[in-house]
C-alpha cells in the first residue's frame, strides 16, 4: 500500500459523496426529509471504525508472537485514529437524532451501546498510559485488546437487535434498503463507505510513520 | 487429564487458604449486607420493584468487583512464582474462575436471601428465574473479573484501573442479567427469556475461550 493511488482514489470519493450527497436527489418521505442524507455521513464512519479497530486487533495478535514494537505502533495507532471515527459517528448521529427523534441523546439503545464501546478503547488507552515498561505495555496493551473486540462486536452487532430501537434497521424500523427504491442512494453511499475507510487507512498510516520517527528520534 | 488434577489441587489450595483466613467472604459479606442496609435507609420510599430490581444488580456488581479483585490483585510475586512453577496457565486460570464463581455464588444467594427478607414487597413471583438469573450473574462476573483482575495486577496498577477496565465489558452482561431478572420480577413465562439465557450463555463461553488463549501470554513475564 505504499502507491499513492489508493489515496487519490479515496479524496475523490469523499469529495465526490460529499457534493453528490448534499445535491443529487433522494426519496422524500415524512419525518426524514432531507436528514436522509446523514446515510452518507453518519454509516461510513463506523464503517472505517470497524474496519480501523480490526486492524488493530490483527497487530495485537501478531505483536503477542512477534514482539516487535513497530506491530505495537501499529496497534495504538490505528485505536486512536478509529476512536476519532468512533466519536464523529456519534456526533453525526446525534445531530441527526435532533432533528428525527427530537433529541440529541435520547438513551436510544443504539446509542448508548456505540458509547459504551467508545469506552473501551478508552480504557485501552488508558491502560496504556499506566505501564511504563515498553515491552511491558505492548504484551498487556495487547491481550486487552483481543480480549475486547468480541465484546465490542456483541455491544455494536448483537445487543441492538435483542432491544427496542428507534434507530433504522432496528426493532422493525426500515433500514435504508427499504427506502431506497430507485437505487439513487446506492450510487452515493457505497462510494461514501469506501472513500471514508480509505481515508481512515491513510489517516492510520500517517499517524504510524509519525510515531515511529519520532521512536527513532528518542532512541538516537 | 495432567490439567483436571493441578485444577483439582489448586481449588483446593484457593478453599483452603480462604478457610482458613475466612477474610474475603465475610469481608465481601459483610459489605453486601451493609450496602443493602444503606440502600434501604436511602431509598425507603421507592415502591417500585423493577428499581429494586436494577439496584440489587449495582449491588452485587461493586460486591463482586471486591470480591473478585483479590484473586490475582492480593497475591504476592513470590506466591505467583510458586504457582507459574508448579502448574500450567491454563490450570491456574481455571482453577481461580471456578473458586471465584463459587464463592460468587455463595455470596449472591445469601445477598438474595437479606434483599428478600429487608424488602417483602420485592420476591420475585418467578424464584427459580431469578435464580437462574443470579447463577448465571455468578458465572459471568467471576469469568470477565478473573481475567481483567490478572490484566489490572500485572499493569501494577491495582484499584482504579480493574473498574475503568472491566466496566466496559461487564455492562452488556449486566444489562442482559437486568433484563432477565425483570422477567422474573414481572412474572413473565420462561420462553421470553429464552433469548437472554442464550445470550448470556454464549458471552460467558466467548469470555472463557479468548481468556484461555490470552492467559498464558499474560502469565509468562
Amino acid at each position: 500500500m505504499n502507491k499513492t493511488w489508493w489515496k487519490i482514489l479515496g479524496s475523490v470519493l469523499v469529495i465526490y459523496t460529499a457534493i453528490a450527497g448534499l445535491l443529487l436527489g433522494v426519496p422524500h418521505l415524512p419525518i426524514l426529509n432531507e436528514t436522509i442524507r446523514n446515510l452518507y455521513f453518519h454509516v461510513p464512519m463506523w464503517f472505517a471504525m470497524i474496519v480501523l479497530f480490526s486492524i488493530s486487533v490483527f497487530y495485537s495478535i501478531k505483536s503477542l508472537s512477534t514482539k516487535s514494537e513497530i506491530d505495537d505502533i501499529k496497534a495504538v495507532e490505528s485505536v486512536n485514529a478509529g476512536i476519532v471515527f468512533g466519536i464523529l459517528g456519534l456526533v453525526t448521529g446525534a445531530i441527526w437524532a435532533k432533528y428525527t427523534w427530537g433529541q440529541f441523546w435520547s438513551f436510544d439503545p443504539k446509542q448508548n451501546f456505540a458509547a459504551i464501546s467508545i469506552l473501551l478503547y478508552f480504557a485501552y488507552l488508558i491502560l496504556r498510559n499506566a505501564i511504563d515498561e515498553e515491552q511491558k505495555r505492548a504484551k498487556i496493551s495487547a491481550i486487552y485488546n483481543i480480549f475486547a473486540f468480541p465484546m465490542m462486536v456483541v455491544l455494536l452487532f448483537v445487543l441492538p437487535r435483542l432491544k427496542d430501537s428507534l434507530h433504522p434497521g432496528n426493532g422493525g424500523n426500515p433500514g435504508f434498503n427499504s427506502y431506497d427504491l430507485d437505487s439513487r442512494m446506492r450510487m452515493v453511499f457505497y462510494p461514501a463507505c469506501l472513500g471514508w475507510i480509505l481515508i481512515g487507512y491513510w489517516v492510520y498510516t500517517i499517524r504510524f510513520r509519525l510515531r515511529s520517527l519520532e521512536n527513532k528520534q528518542q532512541h538516537n | 487429564m495432567q490439567l483436571a488434577k493441578e485444577v483439582k489441587y489448586l481449588i483446593h489450595k484457593e478453599v483452603l487458604l480462604e478457610w482458613r483466613s475466612k477474610y474475603t467472604i465475610n469481608g465481601v459479606l459483610l459489605y453486601v449486607v451493609s450496602t443493602i442496609f444503606t440502600c434501604y435507609l436511602s431509598f425507603v420510599s421507592l415502591g417500585d420493584k423493577l428499581t429494586w430490581n436494577a439496584l440489587f444488580w449495582i449491588i452485587m456488581l461493586f460486591a463482586s468487583i471486591n470480591g473478585v479483585s483479590k484473586s490475582f490483585l492480593q497475591e504476592t510475586k513470590g506466591q505467583q512464582l510458586y504457582s507459574y512453577i508448579l502448574a500450567s496457565p491454563a490450570a491456574v486460570l481455571i482453577s481461580k474462575t471456578v473458586y471465584n464463581t463459587l464463592l460468587m455464588l455463595v455470596l449472591t444467594t445469601i445477598a438474595l436471601g437479606f434483599y428478600t427478607l429487608v424488602f417483602d414487597s420485592f420476591t420475585p413471583p418467578d424464584l427459580v428465574m431469578y435464580y437462574v438469573a443470579v447463577v448465571l450473574g455468578s458465572i459471568s462476573f467471576s469469568t470477565v473479573f478473573t481475567m481483567v483482575s490478572a490484566i489490572a495486577s500485572k499493569a501494577g496498577n491495582g484499584g482504579m484501573l480493574m473498574a475503568i477496565l472491566s466496566f466496559p465489558i461487564i455492562i452488556p452482561v449486566l444489562i442482559l442479567l437486568i433484563k432477565l431478572a425483570k422477567n422474573a420480577v414481572d412474572g413473565l413465562p420462561w420462553e421470553n427469556s429464552y433469548d437472554e439465557i442464550a445470550m448470556l450463555l454464549v458471552v460467558n463461553v466467548l469470555m472463557v475461550a479468548t481468556s484461555l488463549l490470552l492467559f498464558p501470554y499474560l502469565w509468562r513475564d
